[in-house]
């Protein structure tokens, strides 16, 4: 099985939040949500870059070890997913969570934040591959369609990629080879615990 | 000779003045390639850019410009969610099984060793007096019942999954979990006002003075029959009530901060009031438990001051002599004697 990952490169990312958008459109978030968003860095500055983070669905997942009542779960494929029945939405996957990726419906109104809500690498949740409840829950399950993210699979400069770390690893390998430069996989260390070696 | 020495002169001079701007003519002009001041080392400018090494050397997250209204999204990256994870999956809940298990098996050791503490039968047996008005039990009731809820529901997050969930599973205790969350946010309102109100209403009792001091050297009558002096409340008394008013406080003020996120900290703000948050907890409950031992099982007529509100006469003159001789001495008739006249003690 594949190990699915995420990998941002920033040398071509325009900040165009195409894939934010994307993403919003395709599994009709809630307002105020955002499974993914683009962050600038250095902005205005020399060398500034732009990067479009997600969940990266770790390796050892903070979300999972620290929920409280195991409500994650992690796929064939290595995406991170979790059960809306089971959260309680406590928001301590927020504090572990290296990337900003939990997301909750009505923050701060407390007592009442809703059941936590994220990136699921385009596959859904537990209950039945593309049924509605599903749907309703996680939005759309294209992995089970055979398709990978939509958000890397519409960027305009191919800058968020999708797919098996290994394989996506190599396309960016080749590009900073060709290119002779890049800025580097952005959170992989943070969340795989490895890098993309050049 | 004069004539060679103005001569060398003018050469000196023409060659110094010749020489001048020629000095300082390589720092005015600059390399053409550093002309714009954006690419020092001549190198392509698409290349030059930012890079999590970098960024993680000037600061311990990355943060960045974002276009939402969502503030906390500009952080990137916090590898110190890590840490908390370590600090939650790894630390805690040993650090929570060896207070609280600590405590109970101190206080078993302790009833063994010391047995139920009785108290001696004097002539007072059978009288009652008013240790607690109504009031103050209500407060008292109100505070210990959220409390109770709280620590359960609040050990819940820590221990449920280990040891709730495999015995009730997942969807069972997912709901549980919802039922104790919600317990927990709502009732610490109550559970702030109450020990703000037993604050209040006993803090005038609780002020440390020199009697404290020697009801601790004599053992506070723990160890050995005789007790020492004491006012309405002894040193280990007012002990409880400074744990209760410190880690009160402390655990109203963190939990404020998680009540309403993100309201004035940042995710590593609060990483840390969590921390802070389930490790007075975790103390808080094993002080607590110490509490309910010694009034109830561990002291024969003690529970009666927070139960019916009235007291063994005798127990209160073993215990409390100060207190007892300051209430008669308010009513000489002794209207807080329950037995006489039962209508005032109410």
């Amino acid at each position: 099985m594949a190990r699915m990952k995420f990998l941002c490169d920033a040398d071509r990312c325009i900040e165009c939040n195409a894939c934010v958008t994307a993403c919003k459109n395709e599994h009709e978030v809630p307002w105020g949500i955002n499974r993914r968003r683009v962050v600038t860095l250095n902005d205005g500055k020399p060398g500034e870059r732009s990067v479009s983070m997600a969940c990266m669905h770790c390796t050892d997942a903070p979300c999972a070890a620290v929920c409280p009542v195991n409500c994650f779960y992690t796929t064939a494929d290595a995406v991170v997913l979790h059960s809306k029945d089971i959260c309680i939405g406590c928001g301590y996957c927020f504090y572990a969570c290296p990337f900003g990726a939990p997301q909750y419906p009505r923050v701060g109104n407390f007592g009442s934040r809703g059941k936590m809500d994220k990136c699921t690498y385009c596959s859904g949740g537990p209950e039945p591959d593309l049924s509605v409840a599903e749907y309703e829950k996680y939005g759309s399950n294209r992995l089970a369609e055979g398709k990978l993210p939509l958000c890397a699979e519409m960027c305009s400069t191919k800058a968020l990629l999708a797919g098996d770390g290994e394989m996506i690893a190599e396309i960016y390998k080749q590009r900073v080879v060709k290119r002779g430069y890049g800025s580097g996989a952005w959170g992989w260390k943070t969340a795989y615990r490895e890098t993309v070696a050049i | 000779m004069r004539r060679a020495v103005t001569l060398f002169s003018t050469l000196v001079l023409a060659t110094t003045l010749l020489a001048l701007p020629g000095a300082f003519e390589p720092a005015q002009a600059q390399n053409p390639q550093q002309q714009d001041g954006l690419n020092p080392m001549g190198t392509k400018p698409t290349a030059d850019s930012v890079n999590e090494e970098f960024l993680f050397k000037q600061n311990s997250k990355i943060t960045g410009r974002i276009s939402i209204p969502d503030g906390k999204a500009a952080n990137l990256i916090q590898p110190q969610g890590r840490e908390y994870q370590s600090f939650r999956e790894r630390y805690l809940p040993w650090i929570g099984a060896a207070f609280i298990l600590g405590m109970l098996a101190a206080l078993g050791a302790f009833f063994l060793w010391r047995g139920r503490i009785l108290t001696d039968d004097t002539q007072d047996s059978g009288k009652k007096i008013l240790r607690f008005n109504a009031f103050e039990r209500f407060t008292h009731w109100m505070t210990a019942v959220c409390f109770i809820i709280l620590s359960l529901s609040g050990l819940n997050y820590i221990f449920g999954k280990r040891l709730l969930m495999p015995l009730i599973g997942p969807e069972a205790f997912g709901a549980l979990a919802q039922w104790a969350k919600y317990s927990h946010v709502y009732l610490a309102w109550p559970f702030m006002f109450g020990v703000a109100m037993m604050f209040v209403v006993w803090i005038k009792d609780n002020i440390p003075n020199r009697l404290d001091w020697a009801w601790i050297k004599a053992g506070g009558g723990f160890i050995g029959k005789k007790h020492p002096h004491a006012a309405r409340f002894n040193a280990g008394q007012k002990g409880v009530f400074w744990m209760v008013a410190g880690f009160g406080a402390a655990m109203s003020v963190t939990g404020i901060m998680m009540l309403f996120p993100f309201a004035l900290l940042d995710i590593n703000g609060m990483q840390v009031m969590q921390v802070i948050h389930s490790l007075i907890g975790i103390t808080f409950i094993a002080g607590i438990l110490a509490h309910i031992y010694i009034g109830t099982l561990g002291m024969k007529g003690a529970y009666d001051a927070m139960g019916s509100g009235k007291v063994d006469l005798a127990w209160a003159r073993a215990h409390h002599d100060l207190w007892v001789e300051q209430e008669q001495a308010k009513t000489a008739s002794g209207p807080q004697l329950g037995r006489r006249h039962p209508a005032a003690a109410e």
